[in-house]
């Protein structure tokens, strides 16, 4: 089975995905780690203007056979939430790197984002 | 120990399965998506491979009495064709097991019955009944076959219009927790009225080597053990190893909410602690819950009465596709155990609201 990895983005280990935009760096879950998942039903995400720091915990994702932490990619203070997620979680799975974003964070450090792993780099690690 | 693998293990692969470990077997848990497995069973018909679950067969001059001790359940009750739900419990009352006992036509003049243990206890529980027989001195046969069948289970309001797809003698006429032998894609298979999804449909007991043939004719969704799970929860139906393990949570048939399986009028292993433990009453039971925060339970979530105090634990949970919303089963003291009760559940570090509901949590056939 071969998964999405579009290259314009940068990637954490664990399976969290990070786009620069004109506002700062949208983050989401990869189209592996939906997979993985299966079904989602509930999205727990931190309140716009938050701060929360790269590596921190920012929020859960359920399943319906799974629960898992989500890892902020990058540190910074949450702009805004997807909050279509808490209606249609569904959107994770349907579109993970488009309509089932999750956190905008504006302020991150550029050096935070060299850190992460190239769309090449990842795909070795989900192969 | 290496898994034991269904005969069907590369065909569901195949088919594009996800694969997890359940009783020591590897068997398929996903084919498509839980939901979409869910739902065809729910709205139309799906088929599980459940070759995991043991099969032991019992024949003999005591065949009946054998079963009669060790089973809570009156088997002298079944007739040819008929199937009955029954626990095994131990000394002391607690279940080792639930298991649906059927009796076959009699071989050589004699009661015969076929039962299905849980995913990975078959050889226990035939050493079990074995070491029973040599006690009371009883002369049975008893054989674990459950190497040589595969079982399906064909759930949904479609699965008899299914079966009478590929079945020329396809026993739609039978009532639930009726079996029969039937021809199911030319190949002769136990086929009983029974399930464990709440809906109507039929579990086949297959010769392994045949069991590729009936598989692939049974042409509708393929459902694996995640979707089989949430099934159950809805229906309110109990998992060897959640809501009751001799181990870590031994629980009586009370406790458990299937004294209706248990016949006190019989001879049985745990009778007494059972005669007992009827007349003193439960302390604490089995409910059904809803959360109304947002949030999924899951299995050995703490459980808090509505001040906050630890009352219980979570057996198992899940987001109910049916009714999309959160649900589990788990333990309580009786005294919260009142449909329409508030308590909470404890999801990761955070105290979500739930209220005791009735189970089946949804209509079943």
């Amino acid at each position: 089975m071969s998964f999405d990895v579009p290259d314009d983005r940068r990637y954490r280990e664990s399976h969290e995905w990070a786009l620069p935009t004109d506002d700062g760096i949208r983050v989401g879950i990869t189209d592996f780690a939906q997979d993985e998942l299966g079904d989602v039903v509930f999205v727990e995400l931190p309140d716009e203007g938050e701060s929360i720091a790269q590596e921190e915990e920012f929020g859960v994702i359920e399943s319906i056979k799974a629960v898992s932490d989500l890892y902020a990619p990058v540190g910074g203070e949450v702009l805004s939430v997807n909050e279509a997620l808490f209606d249609s979680p569904e959107l994770v799975n349907e579109d993970p790197f488009g309509e089932g974003w999750m956190l905008e964070i504006e302020g991150a450090d550029e050096a935070e984002l060299d850190e992460l792993l190239s769309a090449d780099e990842y795909e070795d690690q989900i192969a | 120990m290496p898994l034991q693998t269904p005969p069907l293990r590369g065909i569901h692969a195949d088919r594009g399965a996800k694969f997890t470990e359940f009783g020591g077997w590897d068997m398929p848990v996903e084919f498509d998506s839980i939901q979409t497995e869910h739902r065809a069973v729910r709205e139309d018909v799906g088929i599980f491979d459940v070759s995991h679950m043991g099969q032991i067969h019992v024949t003999g001059p005591d065949a009946t009495t054998l079963m009669q001790r060790l089973t809570t359940n009156d088997v002298t009750r079944l007739e040819v064709g008929d199937a009955q739900y029954a626990a095994i419990t131990d000394e002391e009352g607690a279940i080792i097991d639930d298991t649906v006992v059927y009796r076959l036509p009699d071989e050589d003049g004699h009661a015969t019955y076929l039962f299905v243990p849980n995913a990975g206890t078959d050889e226990a529980t035939h050493e079990r009944w074995i070491g029973y027989r040599n006690e009371f001195g009883l002369e049975a046969t008893v054989d674990n076959q459950t190497d040589e069948f595969a079982m399906f289970a064909l759930q949904g309001p479609n699965a008899a219009d299914l079966l009478e797809d590929v079945s020329e003698d396809a026993p739609t006429e039978l009532g639930r927790f009726e079996a029969t032998y039937a021809t199911v894609a030319g190949v002769e298979c136990w086929t009983a009225r029974t399930g464990y999804t709440g809906e109507d449909g039929f579990e086949l007991v297959v010769p392994w080597p045949e069991s590729e043939t009936v598989w692939s004719e049974l042409e509708c969704q393929p459902c694996g053990l995640g979707a089989r799970d949430t099934l159950r929860i809805e229906a309110g139906l109990l998992l060897a190893g959640q809501e009751f393990d001799l181990e870590s949570n031994p629980r009586t048939p009370y406790e458990a909410g299937i004294g209706f399986a248990v016949d006190l009028d019989t001879e049985f292993v745990g009778r007494d602690a059972l005669v007992e433990a009827n007349e003193a009453g439960v302390e604490e039971q089995l409910v059904g819950f809803q959360l109304i925060d947002r949030g999924v339970p899951r299995h050995s979530y703490d459980i808090t009465n509505a001040e906050g105090r630890v009352v219980g634990e979570v057996t198992s949970g899940t987001m109910s596709p049916t009714l999309e919303q959160p649900i589990g089963l788990g333990y309580v003291p009786v005294k919260y155990a009142d449909p329409g009760t508030t308590l909470q559940v404890v999801v990761r570090g955070r105290s979500k609201k739930a209220r005791v509901e009735t189970t089946p949590f949804i209509d079943t056939a």
